[in-house]
């Protein structure tokens, strides 16, 4: 028995690290591309660091604590009061170390939370509204006519603060971009926002991190950091309505669009489908994923989503429709060719 | 005391009569009787306290089932064992039955069954009340359990965050059963504090002051009143959501001006304090185990009695560090960050008496210590990444994921089933007369803590990789399959040690070897009598000199006399010197408790299909209340 | 005994009525053809045919088909005519009068069809399914549901009693008819 705690203790540390080492992921706290994100993942690493070391001196005294010493206590009472004396400076020590390290972590901490909450002019503001499970993105100008909408993808201009808004349009959701920052929630009836810097061009993916139901598994975003110049062309391109189809297969899924229960929810800006329960489709071949990062984007998989969402996300809103195979195809080949 | 014995008629007492006669009649006036009607009416502490175990238990095995259930979901990335659907009803019957029917039911159920015992009295105060308790427990959990397979299984969270349990997303009776479940443990729980209360202020053995209260009632006392001031905060979430479900008021909804952080804040002023409510026990078995095992007193006695009471105090000012993603004060969040970190130095104190009593002496590793050292290492890790969900940025970061996922399990398996198993294999021979095996006893311990820490571990590393806690499924192009693999296989084997725990307890119940009245060589009170103890718990009430009255007072304990033996009569002492004060005469069995407790089971499940069920159901309880309390000309009713 | 048991087994099998949840229909099989008359007058001696297909039941009984009604009749603007159920430039729908027929097939013909001076036709527009949420819906406006099915109140302002609540106003055969 003895000694094993202590064994045990190396082991794991030395698991984690090797574990970490290899831990780079489009959506992991421990890959941080941005200063928000390296923030947290500093003060992550210096209490990893400083708690692993505690957590070695407790085995380490607990190892050598189970050390059989002296004779066999016959009495279990006969104890010797010299040691218990020494015993009490080192519990009394050890109590007031406690105390001492709980308040400078607490006072590294709170550094962190100073720069993490440290208020930037931003560059671009990004409205996020939450809904079951999607989530609406609105970016607002002082110009009406340079706000727009889209859907579960954010474009944000590489090395520029953006500020997020959150509310929820119906239960709380929770926005997480482990990469660029931590999580903040969506709480219907009131607004909270959140502010990070992407440093290097990249896709971040980040996904809804407060139970919010049945398909809370499957409510991804992602973020598209790109440079200024990218950007701005695609903020163009996504303020202009969408284009009117050319090729005949086209122009008929989108006259099959326009007639059929898609009108209802979806908004395509430029045609007379006008819902607004459901993602902006203006741009939606523009898009890398289909249904909040469920499917990546291609005729197959939106002629698939459009057959049978609810046997690729059970209980979503998107209902069930019947179609033509021609008029799947046809719609499939319309939304793709929306850029 | 001083009442001159007389021996005959009503006030026979107990100095008159030799040993063997004694414990006959004694155990005639507090035995049950036998028939259904005085099983379902036995006030016996020691019966009620062993149902509401093998209850608890019960309900650990089928949350257990649903955890397997669900990590066999999660062993690949996009299985289909499981649909959306019935994940989150699973995960939110796993959460609420381990919470409310098996972690917190579990250690009233050991404290129903040992502070009598340590403090060295006859049943604990209010046994119909005790009664009362277990039965509003095991329906509620009946309750919950028989929706849950009637396709009603709630399937919001454990804690069923408004709007989504509300009115609009909460949708059928699923959030309903959920929220009245809440309120069955809520009324079982804080009877059951009531009584540990009043146990162990009033009814302590004579001499037993409160420097010489064993460190597990202390433990329960400090448990006791957390739960009787938290409680009430979980009964107004609760109750007030299943308004604004039922009947349409506007606690929680912001368009009416009201607000849905104001359900969380209930919550956690409650579910923070729960988790120190399901902890404190252990620490409570833990001190005693250590202290047996090192074969010493526990080192620190005073210290660890303060840390016990200062957790109890800490507790209730951390539960924002739930909350630290809702978008609160700055300021007012760092608050809660140094709160939470302060409660590491109580924590600590405690983790340093117990290393301090095992240090120098030679430990005796059986497996009640093993599992008190896998409590040591499981525990510093969850305590330790409670210090990081304490920070607020590491917070934001991990909040919600698969490392807060690891850190409960570490904190709450760690901290409170280890200890929980510990106690088993300590306390069993005190519950049957017979011993567990030891060897298995070895077999369970290893294969729990290597499949804890198997199944665990990776998903501290899961939630930083990004994987958010309550998904049904993931992709396979996030990278979580394989941690995700190991911890299922973890489960495994985890879910195997509780097998053989459970293999154990049967095989030992008829044929462990006997024990004996001591057979650990302990100090404390509750070996003073037989294994299994009578019916009355002691046949003479012990005189206590000193913390550890076997170790102190080898061979003869000194008793103190003058009791009646024809009919329950316990001794009253003082709160703070234990002096004798008066004799009390302690309630006869009664079927009203049970009947009460059905009445008020339909009531309160009639409450969720109609609001006239409160009135009508209140006839039944009313009733049932009256036949309880009516007097009846007998001993029990004087004053 | 047999009693409570009798009593479970009642409630279990309305459990499972009011707790189903069928996500995914079947777009092949949907649009069942209902015919039922509109008013109680009727030219002749004999009463018209009709015939239900029962569908009615097993949506109307049913929360989570009755909380989709809900949401859709906000998504869809039923609100924009018939506001929270008090009407406006369309009739009210939490009363007992029903120009159109007031049982849930007559509400699905409704919808699905439109009705002279205002009411459009949804055929097409609406998937059948829905439609027959959003009639459920509709009649647990004027409390014609089972109360343990029917939704809770919304998390917006407070426009009307809960849907769980509201008094029960049965259609009136014939008061509905023009005097």
């Amino acid at each position: 028995m003895t000694g094993r705690p202590h064994a045990r203790a190396a082991l794991a540390v030395l698991a984690f690290a090797a574990i970490l080492g290899g831990c780079q992921g489009w959506q992991s706290a421990l890959d941080p591309q941005g200063p928000q994100a390296r923030e947290l993942a500093w003060l992550f690493w210096m209490f990893l660091a400083v708690l692993t070391a505690i957590f070695v001196a407790v085995m380490i005294a607990l190892a050598l604590a189970l050390i059989p010493r002296g004779p066999p206590r016959d009495d279990p009472l006969a104890v010797d009061p010299r040691s218990e004396r020494r015993k009490n400076f080192v519990v009394a020590g050890l109590a007031v170390a406690t105390g001492v390290t709980v308040l400078v972590l607490t006072g590294f901490s709170y550094v962190s939370q100073r720069n993490l909450f440290r208020v930037e002019e931003e560059a671009v503001i990004v409205r996020v509204t939450g809904h079951q499970w999607w989530w609406e993105v609105r970016y607002e100008e002082p110009d009406a006519s340079r706000t727009f909408t889209t859907a579960n993808e954010i474009h944000v201009p590489v090395g520029k603060p953006v500020k997020v808004k959150l509310n929820s349009a119906d239960v709380i959701h929770s926005f997480w971009l482990p990469n660029l920052m931590g999580k903040m929630d969506l709480i219907p009836g009131q607004e909270n926002d959140i502010r990070f810097v992407a440093e290097r061009p990249g896709l971040y993916r980040g996904q809804c991190a407060e139970f919010c139901g049945l398909q809370h598994a499957r409510m991804g975003l992602l973020v598209v950091a790109e440079e200024e110049g990218a950007f701005n062309r695609w903020r163009d391109a996504q303020i202009a309505p969408a284009e009117t189809p050319t090729e005949p297969e086209r122009i008929t899924g989108q006259q099959a669009f326009l007639s059929r229960p898609c009108v209802m929810c979806h908004t395509v800006r430029g045609t007379g489908a006008g819902g607004k329960v459901a993602p902006d489709l203006t741009h939606i071949g523009s898009r890398r994923h289909l249904a909040a990062s469920t499917l990546p984007m291609s005729r197959g998989n939106l002629a698939a989503w459009i057959v049978d969402p609810h046997g690729i996300k059970p209980g979503v809103n998107m209902p069930t429709i019947k179609l033509d195979p021609d008029d799947i195809n046809a719609i499939a080949a319309y939304l793709e060719g929306l850029k | 005391m001083s009442d001159a014995a007389v021996t005959s008629g009503r006030d026979l007492r107990d100095t008159a009569l030799p040993d063997g006669e004694l414990h006959a009649r004694l155990s005639r006036t507090w035995g049950t009787g036998k028939g259904l009607i005085a099983r379902l009416s036995t006030v016996d502490h020691k019966i009620i306290g062993r149902r509401y175990l093998i209850t608890a238990f019960v309900f650990l095995l089928l949350g257990g089932a649903l955890a397997a259930a669900m990590r066999i979901q999660l062993a690949r990335p996009g299985n289909q064992v499981l649909g959306p659907d019935a994940y989150n009803q699973l995960f939110t019957m796993h959460g609420t039955t381990m919470m409310f029917l098996f972690a917190v039911p579990v250690m009233e159920a050991v404290g129903v069954y040992l502070v009598p015992l340590m403090v060295g009295t006859r049943n604990i105060a209010f046994p119909r009340l005790n009664a009362f308790s277990y039965w509003t427990y095991l329906f509620g959990g009946i309750f919950i359990w028989t929706a849950f397979a009637l396709k009603v299984g709630p399937d919001v969270g454990w804690f069923a965050y408004v709007p989504l349990s509300g009115p609009q997303y909460g949708v059928g009776k699923r959030p309903d059963v959920w929220a009245q479940m809440i309120t069955f443990t809520e009324v079982s729980a804080l009877a059951v504090a009531v009584e540990i209360i009043v146990t162990t202020f009033k009814q302590r053995a004579p001499g037993m002051t409160l420097d010489r209260i064993p460190l597990f009632v202390w433990a329960m006392l400090v448990t006791s009143f957390a739960i009787v001031f938290s409680m009430p905060a979980i009964v107004i979430a609760s109750t007030t959501l299943i308004l604004d479900r039922l009947i349409g008021t506007h606690f929680y909804n912001a368009a009416e001006g009201g607000d849905s952080l104001l359900y969380q804040h209930l919550f956690w002023f409650f579910g923070h304090p729960e988790v120190y409510i399901i902890f404190l026990p252990a620490t409570g078995m833990v001190s005693m185990i250590v202290a047996t095992f090192a074969r010493r007193p526990a080192f620190g006695y005073i210290p660890l009695v303060l840390s016990l009471i200062a957790i109890g105090f800490l507790s209730f000012g951390l539960w924002v560090h739930h909350m630290f993603a809702t978008g609160l004060p700055q300021l007012g969040m760092s608050f809660f960050t140094a709160n939470s970190m302060l409660i590491a130095i109580p924590n600590g104190v405690q983790i340093f008496c117990w290393i301090a009593t095992l240090w120098g002496g030679r430990p005796v590793f059986r497996t009640p210590l093993l599992f008190v050292l896998g409590f040591f290492f499981i525990f510093v890790i969850g305590g330790l990444s409670g210090i990081m969900l304490a920070s607020v940025p590491i917070d934001l970061q991990v909040h919600d994921t698969y490392f807060v996922v690891a850190h409960f399990h570490y904190v709450l398996i760690g901290g409170a089933v280890f200890p929980l198993l510990g106690a088993v294999y300590y306390w069993f021979p005190k519950l049957t007369g017979r011993m567990m095996s030891e060897a298995m006893g070895r077999w369970n311990f290893w294969l729990a803590f290597v499949g804890f820490n198997l199944a665990f571990f990776p998903m501290h590393i899961l939630g930083l990789q990004g994987m958010p806690r309550r998904v049904y499924t993931y992709g396979p192009e996030m990278g979580w399959a394989n941690l995700n693999l190991l911890a299922t296989v973890g489960a495994v084997i985890l879910a195997l040690s509780f097998l053989l725990f459970v293999w154990n307890v049967f095989s030992s119940v008829r044929g462990g070897a006997i024990a004996g009245d001591n057979p650990w060589d302990a100090g404390t009170l509750e070996w003073a009598t037989a294994s299994p103890p009578p019916p009355q718990n002691f046949d003479r009430i012990p005189l206590v000199t000193s913390r550890e009255p076997l170790w102190a007072e080898r061979g003869a304990m000194p008793v103190v006399g003058g009791l009646t033996v024809d009919d329950r009569q316990v001794l009253v002492t003082t709160v703070t010197d234990a002096r004798a004060e008066l004799r009390e005469s302690s309630p006869e069995p009664s079927i009203w408790p049970f009947l009460a407790s059905v009445a008020l089971t339909v009531l309160f499940v009639g409450s969720i299909f109609t609001p006239w069920a409160v009135v009508w159901g209140a006839v039944p309880v009313g009733v049932a209340l009256l036949g309880w309390f009516w007097p009846k000309g007998d001993v029990e009713d004087e004053g | 005994m047999r009693a409570a048991l009798i009593l479970l087994a009642a409630l279990a099998l309305a459990a499972c009525q009011r707790e189903e949840r069928s996500y995914r229909s079947d777009p092949a099989a949907t649009e069942s053809d209902e015919k039922v008359a509109l008013v109680p007058l009727f030219p002749g001696p004999s009463t018209p045919t009709s015939s239900i297909s029962g569908k009615g039941k097993e949506f109307e009984a049913n929360a989570y088909h009755l909380s989709q009604g809900k949401t859709l009749y906000t998504w869809f603007n039923c609100v924009g005519c018939h506001a929270n159920g008090g009407g406006g430039s369309g009739p009210p729908l939490m009363d007992d009068v029903w120009v159109y027929g007031g049982s849930i097939e007559n509400i699905v013909h409704t919808i699905r069809e439109g009705r002279p001076n205002g009411m459009p036709s949804f055929r097409g527009k609406i998937p059948d399914e829905q439609i027959w949420q959003i009639a459920a819906y509709v009649r647990s406006m004027s409390g014609n549901v089972p109360k343990d099915a029917a939704p809770g109140r919304n998390d917006t302002m407070h426009p009307h009693p809960a849907e769980n609540r509201t008094p029960t106003f049965p259609p009136v055969p014939g008061g509905n008819t023009p005097q």
